[in-house]
């Protein structure tokens, strides 16, 4: 445990020297070093933690009412250490180099300073095992973020979107400020340790607890419909800062759900079924709108939602298969949301990084305006597709595993439940084969747009050098997911102590013999893959290449503007696929007369909840708040009486319960 | 002993509601000051805590305080009567109504048992609304400083209930909050009567939104 207190110190220490130090190079080094010095101490004891199983706790007096600072380290607090500790580390591996090449002239310091306490926080909310804690490094979490999201203040669409962070995270504190008062009052204590008697509430309050636990932590995790913050956070922010968000900051959310369900009494089916439909809901609105974006971090920021979706819908569907007595289904349900967990956080990162490698090389985040970066930038490009392939559930990596997961126990559910209840599971793996198939249509566009074909924009600057820990740290990521496609049975024995946590049951065997095939054939593939790359190349060597244009539908010169864009990839989908709410806004003047003058297309795709849902509803009341203006008459005498009135009502209030109690 | 200082306190009270000069709404409100610089000593006896607590009382409240209020109104030069927005008849029969209620409202609350029998908490009670009052009704921006002064008095006559359990150090941080803050509020009043000629915060509602 004192390792964990280690960590937290250097990152306290770290964020202090980096803010005191200033503008000095100095600054960026103290801050990097902390923060790759305290994720290695604290990914060691994770991984030590769920090796062994064992529980570690930490507790010494704080100074505020009612709070504890009591840290608690068991097998579910590990398994959500582990990946923030290793993205981390490579997120902090990377952020040296890809923040020297912006402005020169501006300070690092505040960067480093938010970053280090930002991995504080989130270390410090997996382990803190007293509400008033909880809530404390959940606030700061919440604000060191936003500030990092900011970065870039200078520009308005970074500011409207901090904004938009802000209110959605303060929103959500607003539930889980009520989930862990109501959870103090039914307890009588604020610690962890002593909600125990929240298992022997009432069917009714505890449902209020999950729904406040779902919504509340739910915005944080870009639960579907409140994930609206999340499409316009990501692209805002750093690239480096976008993957820690996306890859672990966002899972604090899924921790903070796990941990109560683990204090609930057990979840009867309604909880997993409401869970499992939005997570498939957010599953298929994420991908569709990911389909459709230009701007390559707004795409993958829209496939975090679809993959945060696919975790809730095995979470979910886990607790419908528990709540009706299928322990082996329930487990892998549970097991493949678990995993997914762990993947998203290695492929997000590899794709967020290597996006900003794409952002920096040609100063924009439109796909249309990149292409041919694949010659240029070899090694980038190939770490992308690869990142592709993982977030397209696609052999030989990670991402397939933990979906087979899934729909192994939602086929198993289909076969083993009888009648109308097995026509859901049946569904939902229709509905997560169509998630997959639009993925796989998301991210070839994604690659194919703007890696291959050629230059699009000739204004874009050329080729710059990748620095080499860049290239390592999306590398190393890469390779972690690699590793776990062709031994899936080592990351399932890894994370067994946390999975029987969280699904209550004990874990046996069948977990990794339903996935040992798969990394035999997942390593039969790469050897397939590799060897037939090699036996290309060869003949590429030997025999001679024609070189000629591409036919271009008979007009006589060849332009890149006549090359497929984004817009263009996805048209089809988006045209007869989605429905209409979702269909992008197209702008576009008429064509008319024989001899037509030039005219312009434009597209854009905002976010449908937000723009058609959350936006009116939100200027309505602010409409009808309008009308309490007279309240605020501008005079401190009025505003004095106020309180008085208050005061007097409060006092009223309290002598009427004392003597009523 | 004590329950006399406390029917004083109540009277002056009523004085300082009813009063229009502001010189003498001043110096009431620092005898009230004065007055209960002597009640932790009337309660606890002569024990090394409450002389310090009457000492400060006493310095802060009795003489300071009014010192740096009389000074203010001598340099931006009001001595005009005071104005206020209901009447001074109507306040002092509002005063009284609220003094009665906290007399009848004490009686409700769920006190210890030795703290029935005294006038302490009606007394608080009672100078609290009526600083309140002040606050409300008054107009004038050092008006409102003495509203402030009165409401701070009524918190301290509870804490002299309790001046066994506050430690010292809350206490003085309340006194020197009341300091600081009357401070201020001189550094203000001067800045704005040197600015806009005139005190009356009606006048202040243009940073309305």
């Amino acid at each position: 445990m004192s390792l964990l207190l280690y960590a937290l110190l250097i990152l306290f220490g770290g964020s202090l020297g980096a803010l005191l130090l200033g503008k000095s190079k100095l600054a960026s080094r103290v801050g990097a070093v902390a923060v790759l010095l305290a994720t290695m101490l604290s990914g060691y004891l994770a991984l030590q933690v769920l090796l062994s199983g064992q529980t570690l706790t930490f507790s010494t007096p704080w100074a505020v009412p009612g709070g504890e600072f009591r840290l608690l380290l068991d097998p579910l607090a590990a398994f959500f250490i582990l990946p923030i500790s290793i993205l981390s580390f490579f997120c902090t591996l990377y952020a040296g180099p890809y923040l020297a090449h912006g402005e020169r002239s501006r300070s690092l310091a505040p960067h480093w300073f938010f970053y280090t306490i930002m991995v504080l926080a989130m270390l410090l909310v997996v382990t803190a095992a007293n509400s008033l804690l909880f809530l404390f490094a959940w606030e700061i979490m919440t604000l060191s973020s936003f500030f990092l999201v900011a970065w870039d203040h200078h520009l308005k669409e970074v500011r409207k979107a901090a904004w938009l962070y802000l209110l959605a995270a303060h929103c959500c504190m607003i539930l889980l400020l009520a989930l862990f008062v109501l959870a103090g009052n039914y307890s009588g204590s604020l610690n962890f340790s002593d909600f125990g008697p929240l298992a022997e509430l009432p069917l009714t309050s505890g449902s209020l607890l999950y729904m406040l636990a779902l919504f509340g932590f739910g915005v944080k995790a870009g639960l579907f419909p409140i994930h609206i913050w999340l499409p316009n956070a990501h692209p805002a922010a750093p690239s480096h800062v976008s993957a820690l968000m996306s890859g672990v900051l966002i899972k604090t959310g899924i921790y903070g759900i796990l941990r109560i369900l683990s204090f609930l009494p057990p979840a009867p089916a309604w909880w997993g079924w409401l869970m499992a439909l939005l997570g498939a809901a957010g599953a298929l609105y994420g991908i569709s709108m990911a389909a459709q974006q230009r701007d390559i971090k707004r795409c993958l920021a829209y496939s975090t939602v679809e993959n945060i979706g696919i975790m809730f819908l095995g979470f979910g569907f886990g607790l419908v298969a528990a709540a009706q007595g299928y322990p082996t289904i329930a487990l892998f349900a549970f097991a493949g949301g678990m995993l997914h967990l762990w993947n998203h956080a290695l492929f997000k990162g590899v794709m967020f990084l290597g996006a900003g490698v794409l952002l920096q090389a040609t100063g924009t985040r439109d796909m249309n305006r990149m292409g041919g970066l694949l010659k240029q930038m070899p090694v980038v490009g190939i770490l992308l597709i690869g990142g592709s392939l993982a977030l397209g559930a696609l052999p030989p990596l990670n991402g397939l595993i933990s979906e087979w997961l899934i729909y192994l126990g939602l086929s198993q559910a289909g076969i083993s439940l009888g009648g109308f209840n097995a026509l859901v599971p049946l569904l939902l793996i229709g509905l997560l084969g169509l998630v997959g198939a639009l993925a796989l249509l998301t991210f070839s566009r994604l690659i194919g747009i703007s890696l291959l074909g050629e230059p699009r924009d000739p204004s874009i600057a050329q080729h710059h050098a990748t620095a080499p820990a860049m290239l390592i740290s999306m590398a190393t990521l890469l390779a972690g997911c690699l590793a776990i496609g062709i031994y899936p049975q080592g990351a399932l024995r890894l994370l067994t102590p946390a999975l029987s946590s969280v699904a209550r049951l004990s874990v046996g065997a069948e977990l990794e013999s339903a996935v040992a095939p798969l990394g035999q054939w997942a390593l039969l593939l790469l050897a397939g893959l590799i060897l037939c790359a090699g036996i290309l190349t060869f003949l590429l060597r030997i025999g001679h290449r024609a070189q000629a244009t591409t036919w271009c539908c008979g007009f006589r010169f060849s332009t890149v503007r006549m090359s497929y864009t984004a817009e263009g990839f996805s048209e089809l989908s988006a045209a007869h696929l989605m429905p209409g709410i979702m269909r992008p806004h197209l702008q576009r003047e008429k064509v008319e007369g024989i001899f037509p003058a030039a005219t312009s297309l434009a597209q854009t795709s905002p976010d449908p909840v937000l723009i058609r849902i959350l936006n009116p509803l939100f200027i309505a009341v602010g409409d009808r708040c309008q009308k309490l203006r007279w309240l605020q008459q501008g005079q401190l005498p009025i505003y004095l009486l106020y309180m008085f009135i208050l005061c007097i009502l409060l006092l009223a209030w309290s002598v009427w319960t004392g003597r009523g109690g | 002993m004590a329950n006399l200082l406390l029917l004083l306190v109540i009277l002056l009270n009523f004085y300082t509601l009813g009063s229009a000069r502001l010189v003498a709404c001043i110096r009431a409100v620092a005898l009230q000051g004065a007055l209960l610089a002597l009640l932790p000593l009337a309660t606890h006896g002569p024990t090394g805590h409450a002389l310090l607590l009457g000492a400060g009382a006493l310095l802060f409240k009795g003489i300071f305080i009014p010192l740096l209020l009389l000074r203010t109104i001598r340099e931006v030069r009001i001595r005009r009567d005071v104005e206020s927005f209901i009447g001074f008849v109507p306040t002092l029969v509002l005063g009284l109504l609220v003094t009665a209620g906290a007399f009848i409202f004490s009686d409700f609350l769920p006190l210890a048992h030795e703290h029935h029998e005294g006038l302490f908490v009606p007394t608080a009670l009672a100078t609290m609304f009526c600083g309140f009052l002040m606050l409300i009704t008054r107009r004038k921006a050092i008006t409102q400083v003495l509203g402030y002064l009165m409401l701070e008095n009524g918190i301290f006559i509870f804490a002299v209930l309790l001046s066994a359990a506050i430690p010292l150090m809350v206490e003085a941080g309340i006194l020197l909050d009341l300091l600081v803050g009357v401070f201020v509020m001189g550094i203000v009043l001067n800045q704005i009567s040197r600015e806009f000629t005139s005190l009356e915060t009606e006048r202040l509602t243009a940073l309305k939104e």
